[in-house]
């Protein structure tokens, strides 16, 4: 097998974040989703909703790939008959957010625990029992697999995460 | 107007004259609306498989759209082969499928199926009518997308309830659509890189596909080999782009391509692959497929570039205009020694068979091939019989040979040969099929008697799926697995739908067949017995490299019980 060091750069895999614009008719998701398992593509992560304009979605995909999957995906997304744009965030700087919901079985003895860690992420806890609490927890992908690594000592009853969206960001320097 | 009345109108605004289908519950509405419609003619069908051929064999041999009309659940179902061999091979068709009311989706009401869903996969695209205000401007798009760009097949469900509803009737003058602008021209930065290694090029190969045909760019494609001197190979689907007379001409390549065209293509040092999609058929192992050339793609579809091998210079455009644009740009280039070279290849490695007294498939082809000059339509099936006629038949015209590459269909041949002979009327249509195929889709003969459709359908019967039975042998230590086949007998056959039926067992007869054969009016069924085991060469082993090639061995096409060896007599054709 070739180790990282031996694989050429442009074979190499990598995340990437792409973001389309559809015609927002029906079944769009299907036909973007049933694209990707026809052609056997990795879809980490697939979000939809409406935009600005009500006829128009926004997709957010997260995909992995070497360079020639990439451009092939990019490709046969804009293929499709109702793609408006394809653009793939990655070589952009780009904002990107997930939410979570994370339902955390939970004792009077290490309820504090739990609350400070929350605290540490700015997530908020959304529902209380005697027996669980929930907490939502937002920020990149990265940041949502901190906390639920931090929380997973504990026991985590369900999650429910909602996939990235992401835009592009105008602002130009450091942030 | 109800939208069965606007059904009907618009396709006659989309000039459609023949529309090939299959009543049934859920489009019954609009086949009362067909009733009394004299601008189009519909033709019932016996199967809506072969309804969907139908159009793809009319679309293929006129360019312009095909259109097939079936009911809602298994009339759907049963398009999509057809729908799916349109999708592989770029034919532009449009399906219309009856469904059940809106208000019954879901519901697994009677004749139900989610056709949208179950083609989506197979379709350029599909629409599910919700309004009867929007059926117009549906249709017209459905078959703007079906014609434009790379074309393809597209499927318009319509439920029974909003065929039933009724508004004021407005057929688009045109269409616009933000999501979907098919470019026609080359970016001209590419054409100038393109025209830079052309100029550059000692060994250049057009390697042409189906796309010219599609583009209707066979006379540019003539006119940009006979300037710059470059000889020709063509896919499957690109015979009949360059006529195969010319000296230029190499025939087609790929796993069963000419041994000189695929020799030419591996030590060229130019290729441009000119609408072809660089198949798995043609290319064998990609890394090594054409391993010292610069590539030229030319396609519509940015997809299909650089998708199995990498190219120097894609152009993204429409092979007509990108022609069109490239020629005043190239001149004549001196290929006189690689020219001289593919010429002694063509000499020492020739096509060929042995003929006896039993029939060779290759013979019947090569005597059709002579007694039309090729002036026919083709229609071939799938098996050994169509890579001889690839092979053994000399296309000179684009739209005259029909094939189903991509999927492969067995059972495509008749029910297209059928559509092609609805759109042509200058050149008979020959269908001709292995008894393995004819089998699949042979109740369209009672179609074809009904309307005297004048197709001339050939039965090479080898009494075997001999294209499996060759991989058998060749493959599998000839343990022959299913594929031997009993058929009824053809010319009875024929004679009970009331359609003529002829027979040739021998090699001498084969001539004579033929010419009665072309000579018949209307549609006649001809039953050529074949030698059973006879393979196709050359060869191209699957996922293999040029250096695999197995040329035509020279005791191919053995003797058969009652030959001699020394009766064989060895006949050989060059294609240009
Ligand atoms: C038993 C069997 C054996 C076979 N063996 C062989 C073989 O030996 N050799 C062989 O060649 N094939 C063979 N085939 C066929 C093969 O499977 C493919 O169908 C065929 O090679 C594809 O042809 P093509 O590249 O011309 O592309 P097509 O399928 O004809 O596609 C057309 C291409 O042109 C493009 N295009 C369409 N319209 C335009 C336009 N207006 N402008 C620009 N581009 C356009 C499309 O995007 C596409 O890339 C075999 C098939 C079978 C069933
Ligand atoms: C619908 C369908 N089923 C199966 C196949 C696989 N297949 C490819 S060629 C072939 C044999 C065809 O036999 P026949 O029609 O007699 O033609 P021959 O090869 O003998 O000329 C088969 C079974 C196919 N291509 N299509
Ligand atoms: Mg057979």
């Amino acid at each position: 097998m070739a180790t990282a060091a031996e694989t050429p750069a442009d074979q190499a895999v990598h995340k990437h974040t792409i973001s389309v614009l559809l015609e927002n008719k029906f079944g769009a998701l299907n036909r973007v989703a049933g694209m990707f398992s026809a052609k056997g593509y990795n879809l980490e992560s697939i979000t939809v909703g409406p935009t600005e304009d009500a006829t128009v979605s926004r997709m957010t995909l997260v995909t992995k790939g070497d360079d020639a999957i990439i451009e092939q995906i990019i490709k046969q997304l804009n293929k499709l008959i109702d793609t408006l744009k394809v653009v793939d965030l990655t070589y952009e700087s780009f904002m990107e957010r997930e939410l979570a919901l994370i339902k955390i079985a939970t004792t009077a003895e290490n309820r504090p625990e739990i609350m400070q860690i929350v605290e540490i992420f700015q997530g908020k806890i959304i529902d209380i029992s005697h027996k669980t609490l929930t907490v939502e927890a937002t920020g990149s992908g990265q940041k949502v697999d901190a906390i639920i690594k931090m929380l997973k000592p504990f026991h985590i009853k369900e999650i429910a995460r909602t996939g990235r969206v992401a835009l592009k960001r105008e602002f130009v320097g450091e942030v | 107007m109800t939208g069965a009345e606007i059904f009907v109108r618009s396709l006659i605004e989309e000039h459609v004259d023949v529309v090939f289908g299959y009543p049934g519950g859920a489009v019954i509405g609009i086949y009362d609306a067909l009733h009394d419609i004299s601008d189009i003619k519909h033709i019932l069908t016996r199967h809506e498989q072969g309804a969907v051929h139908a159009a793809e064999g009319y679309a293929k041999a006129s360019g312009k759209c095909g259109v097939a009309l079936v009911t809602s659940g298994p009339g759907a179902t049963n398009t999509v082969t057809g729908i799916a061999d349109a999708y592989m091979d770029s034919v532009p068709i449009v399906v219309f499928t009856g469904q059940v009311a809106l208000k019954l989706i879901g519901n697994d009401a009677f004749q139900e199926a989610d056709i949208v869903g179950i083609t989506r996969p197979v379709t350029k695209h599909n629409y599910l009518v919700r309004d009867v205000n929007e059926l117009a401007a549906t249709i017209k798009e459905a078959f703007y997308v079906a014609t434009t760009g790379r074309p393809g097949p597209v499927l318009v469900d319509l439920p029974k309830d909003v065929m039933a509803m009724k508004t004021v009737f407005s057929y688009p003058k045109s269409v616009k659509m933000r999501s979907y602008i098919p470019h026609a021209e080359g970016n001209q930065k590419q054409l100038d890189k393109a025209v830079a290694l052309i100029a550059k090029a000692k060994r250049p190969v057009l390697y042409v596909g189906g796309g010219t045909i599609l583009a209707n760019a066979a006379e540019e494609l003539t006119a940009f080999a006979r300037k710059t001197n470059i000889p020709v190979t063509t896919t499957l689907h690109g015979l009949g782009a360059f006529p195969e007379t010319d000296e230029l001409s190499m025939g087609m390549l790929g796993m069963h391509g000419t041994w000189y065209s695929n020799t030419a293509v591996n030590y060229c040092d130019l290729l441009i692959a000119v609408g072809a999609r660089f198949d798995d058929r043609v290319t064998g192992r990609t890394d090594a497929f054409a391993p010292e050339a610069k590539k030229i793609h030319i396609d519509i579809d940015p997809s299909n570039i650089s998708k199995n091998v990498k190219v120097d210079v894609p152009i993204v455009g429409d092979v007509k205009k990108v022609l069109q644009q490239l020629l005043p740009q190239v001149t004549a280039l001196d290929t006189k020694d690689w020219r001289q070279t593919i010429r002694t290849w063509k000499e020492e490695h020739p096509l060929r068979y042995r003929n006896g007294k039993y029939i060779r498939m290759q013979h019947v082809i090569r005597a059709v091939s002579d007694a039309t000059g090729g002036n026919a339509v083709m229609v071939s099936d799938v098996g050994q019989h169509q890579m001889w006629m690839a092979q053994f038949f000399r296309y000179v015209h684009p739209r005259t040979h029909l094939t189903s590459g991509g999927l492969g269909t067995m059972g495509f041949s008749l029910p297209a040969s059928m559509g092609a002979a609805f759109a042509r009327r200058d050149m008979p249509v020959i269908s001709m099929s292995g008894d393995g195929g004819f089998q699949m889709n042979l109740q369209e003969l009672a179609t074809i008697r009904e309307h005297n459709v004048p197709v001339k359908i050939i039965i090479l019967n080898n009494g075997y799926l001999g294209m499996v039975r060759q991989w058998q042998e060749l493959f599998w230590r000839k343990r022959y697995s299913h594929v031997e086949m009993f058929g009824p007998d053809y010319v009875k056959l024929a004679e009970a739908y009331g359609i003529p039926g002829l027979r040739a067992t021998e090699t001498h007869e084969v001539e004579g067949v033929v010419q009665q054969m072309l000579a018949t009016q209307g549609p006649v069924l001809v039953e050529f017995k074949t030698v059973k085991e006879d393979n196709v060469y050359p060869m191209i082993p699957a996922g293999q490299t040029y250096h695999e090639i197995i040329d035509i061995p020279n005791d191919s096409s053995a003797p058969q019980t009652g030959e001699q060896e020394s009766d064989l007599e060895l006949v050989t054709i060059a294609k240009g």
